[in-house]
């Protein structure tokens, strides 16, 4: 394989996006569901979903507010209709949160009827369990991994369901869908069980507990035209924003009370939007006008960086996911 | 026209360009963004190549960039205007059989990797083979580095006729011949210009267009994963749906009980609907109650599946600890978990011949032919059949390790269980109480039992019961086979105790 060239690489016309978008409408559109992808997917992480019902016996649903565990409680409403969803949802909160994320998480709770715990890194923090990282780099990311492997062993879950996808970064490539955790809540990636077909090995010893991830075979396109086909209600930090920000190495952060500024920087008013949801000391935004989800999906087509590349977490070293998810990450 | 996903599984080592094809697929159809890009030109540089490496786009785990192999199934997204590809990456090695028989069984289509210099190595075949076996009806055939044998048509002719040969032999019946070069993109993606007399489609081309539903429809399953129950008045059975189309008036059999139901209502992916598809996550409520849980099976009366217990399969071993024959393993066969000894290892396939060899036990990574006996019966239907009936794994009790992939090829033959599986008819004559009732307490004792009422076809009804090895309760008599038993007391209970004790 030749390098690339750098004009295909920054290439800005991307009629063939354009062509995607056109061409991959959504199952409404399409007569026949059969033949239709978001179809599959939905079928397939329901069919996940009813698997962790059936095999476990206190799972709990992690949400952070963000797109994907949004679209997972979706897919959850939808697997046990007309019941209600049959386990609770679990939020690990950094404290760090933008507020809009809080709002909006608990009008979805209230809107779905579910229950909601809430486990914080501040509490982890009070109580000794981990130390708070310093200086103006500091990040309360990588202290959830004790608040939530605290809750697990508190609630007694089994089966702690996540938003993840295999496409988000290559660690995550390999991870199986349920993904025994050992009972010290890490992973072993190079004795991982084998995943055949769809049957799932739901058998563990006690204290041992599952990840299961329905949405594994999705992408981010495919999440924003789910969102867009399910009409979906999603925090307004997506969408185009008038925001005060820094540029802080290749991201920008929003300026907040939780953000603590370089003596170089200097904030900015700027139009944004979030492509992802976390921790607001390491989520960065992107400028952007989009503000349908027309827009964004387009933006989203034609975007030549993946999304996780505004999160200074995965950064800081090549294998930093895979380090991070041996842990017990989410 | 909007086109359902089409999975892919690929198999390769290092040198034989399946990274530079994948890398290449993902790279032409813009599936690489530019912080993946500068990623791995980062690594590679650091490593002190001056070429980028497309290979460390798909091998994510630290020890294998460390190692410079793939060690694991790494699961690669891309799409096109036409379609959505899952690709399932494997090492091609022998060691690693049981990756490759993991990434191919969730598989669609395989594409196999020839290098044109060096025609038909073993890795080629044992991917054709592993494909055969575990039902992958169709398969491109990528013959690369053609710009090494300047793109001479008579060399992929050759490469053709004799992996078409290999093919037909393993009972592929789809193949398709492609000549490419990988590295420099001639007919991966565009046509190319150096292979004129190459008319047929690039292998994107033909990716995007072709045809992975299976040619006739299977009879209807539904594998009840969960039951459903927010009140009284509902009560529906989850699952995905298998092999046909539903309709609500359909009527289903319960594989426990041989009970007869008629569909009432259906919910696909928790909407109500008229008719739901194969592949569908659909929840069916009944025009009637019954007792149906986790693991039960509802299928279509006309196309019943085959109860047994003792069944002949082939198995794929996965894990360190070699087979041992009467150890007890956990089968777990769609949402269904059952108890199961391997009686007995009939052989293990040599994998790059496909002939059977005499074996006792199988080790990782063997294939082999065993006798599985189970607890209880299993409702199956032989895995070419249809594949998701077909299929179970078995998982180490003591560890919960998956030591297994299993595929069912049909009921083993043997002396051993026909007679003594043998359901019975019991002629409860001259009882008052509730024969329903009773079946459904021997039911809950792990008795698979029916009560029969209906005098029309009472006596075909209840043969067909005891063939599949279900007790039958009649209140008259049924022919000569059924067993009188003249009840001491109205008791079910102690009922149950006459019932059990010897003739």
């Amino acid at each position: 394989m030749p390098p690339p060239n750098e004009r295909t690489v920054c290439d800005t016309t991307p009629h063939a996006f354009t062509q995607i978008v056109s061409a991959m409408t959504t199952c409404v559109e399409v007569p026949s569901r059969e033949r239709c992808a978001l179809h599959e997917l939905e079928s397939e992480a329901i069919y996940t979903l009813r698997e962790v019902a059936g095999q476990l016996d206190r799972p709990a649903l992690l949400f952070s507010g963000g797109k994907d565990s949004i679209v997972l409680v979706h897919l959850a409403r939808k697997a046990f209709a007309p019941g209600p969803i049959p386990f609770p949802l679990l939020h690990i909160d950094t404290g760090h949160n933008f507020p809009e994320t809080i709002e909006f998480r608990d009008w979805l709770v209230d809107h779905v009827g579910a229950t909601l715990f809430v486990r914080s890194v501040q509490d982890s923090i009070d109580r000794g369990r981990v130390v708070e990282e310093a200086g103006p780099y500091a990040s309360r990311n990588g202290l959830q991994t004790v608040t939530l492997l605290d809750a697990i062993a508190e609630l007694k879950i089994d089966a702690a369901l996540g938003g993840a996808r295999r496409d988000e970064e290559k660690a995550r490539a390999k991870e199986r869908v349920f993904s025994h955790r050992d009972a010290f809540g890490q992973w072993d990636p190079k004795n991982q069980r084998p995943e055949l077909w769809s049957i799932y090995n739901g058998l563990k010893a006690p204290g041992e507990h599952f990840r299961v991830f329905p949405l594994s075979n999705w992408t981010e396109l495919d999440i924003w035209r789910y969102i867009r086909q399910e009409r979906l209600t999603i925090p307004s930090l997506y969408f185009s924003h008038s925001r005060e920000v820094v540029q802080r190495q290749e991201t920008l952060l929003a300026v907040s009370e939780v953000l603590t500024l370089l003596p170089s920087e200097r904030p900015v008013r700027k139009r944004v939007r979030f492509r992802t949801v976390g921790d607001a000391t390491c989520t960065g935004a992107i400028e952007s006008g989009a503000s349908s989800l027309d827009e964004i999906l387009e933006e989203v087509v034609s975007a030549r960086v993946t999304e996780r590349n505004g999160r200074a977490d995965d950064r800081r070293s090549e294998a930093a996911m895979e380090d991070r998810k041996r842990q017990g990450y989410f | 026209m909007a086109a359902g996903i089409l999975r892919l599984a690929t198999a390769g080592s290092v040198d034989d360009g399946k990274s530079s094809l994948i890398g290449r697929l993902l790279y032409d159809s813009k599936s690489v963004l530019e912080d993946q890009m500068r990623s791995i030109e980062h690594v590679s540089r650091q490593r002190g190549s001056d070429q980028i490496e497309l290979a460390l786009l798909t091998d994510g785990l630290r020890a294998e960039r460390e190692q410079n192999i793939t060690i694991d199934v790494a699961y690669r997204y891309f799409a096109t205007a036409h379609r959505k590809f899952i690709i399932a990456d494997t090492p091609g090695h022998l060691q690693y059989t049981r990756n490759m028989v993991t990434g191919t069984s969730t598989a669609d289509l395989s594409v196999l990797l020839v290098d044109a210099r060096k025609g038909i190595l073993s890795q080629s075949k044992r991917h054709a083979a592993i494909s055969a076996l575990l039902g992958v009806r169709h398969v491109v055939v990528a013959i690369n580095k053609m710009d090494l044998v300047e793109f001479s048509e008579p060399v992929f002719d050759k490469i053709a006729r004799e992996f078409g040969a290999i093919l037909f032999q393993l009972g592929i019946p789809r193949a398709e011949f492609i000549p490419i070069s990988a590295l420099l993109g001639d007919n991966v993606v565009e046509p190319s210009e150096n292979m004129r007399w190459y008319t047929g489609p690039t292998l994107l081309g033909f990716l995007e267009k072709v045809e992975v539903g299976s040619d006739e429809p299977g009879p209807i399953r539904l594998p009840v994963q969960y039951v459903i129950r927010p009140n009284q008045d509902f009560r529906g059975f989850a699952g995905r749906l298998e092999g046909s189309s539903l309709r609500v008036g359909d009527v289903l059999r319960v594989a426990s009980t041989g009970l007869e139901v008629v569909v009432d209502r259906l919910l696909v992916a928790g909407v109500e609907a008229g008719e739901a598809l194969p592949g569908e996550a659909v929840t069916v409520t009944m025009d009637r109650e019954i007792e149906v849980s986790r693991g039960d099976l509802l299928y279509s009366a006309e196309h019943p599946p085959l109860f047994a217990d003792r069944i002949e399969a082939v198995v794929c071993w996965m894990s360190p600890e070699p087979l041992r024959v009467g150890q007890r393993y956990v089968l777990l066969h769609g949402p269904a978990r059952v108890s199961a000894i391997v009686e007995a290892v009939q052989s293990r396939i040599d994998i790059d011949t496909l002939l059977p060899a005499s074996a006792q036990t199988l080790a990782m990574n063997d294939i082999g032919r065993v006798v599985v006996r189970t607890a209880r019966p299993l409702a199956f239907d032989p895995y070419a059949d249809l594949p998701s009936t077909g299929s179970f794994v078995l998982v180490d009790p003591g560890t919960h390790a998956t030591v297994a992939g299993g595929m069912i090829q049909g009921v083993a033959s043997g002396p051993e269980t026909v007679a003594e599986e043998q359901g019975r008819i019991y002629w409860i004559d001259g009882w008052s109480g509730d024969l329903r009732g009773l079946a459904s307490e021997l039911r809950r004792q792990g008795h698979p039992t029916v009560a029969v009422s209906d005098t029309v076809h009472q006596q075909e009804f209840a043969h067909i019961l005891t063939s599949q090895g279900i007790d039958v309760l009649v209140a008259n008599e049924v022919g000569e086979s059924s067993i009188r038993i003249e009840p001491k007391s109205q008791s079910i209970r102690e009922l149950i105790v006459q019932l059990h004790a010897p003739p």
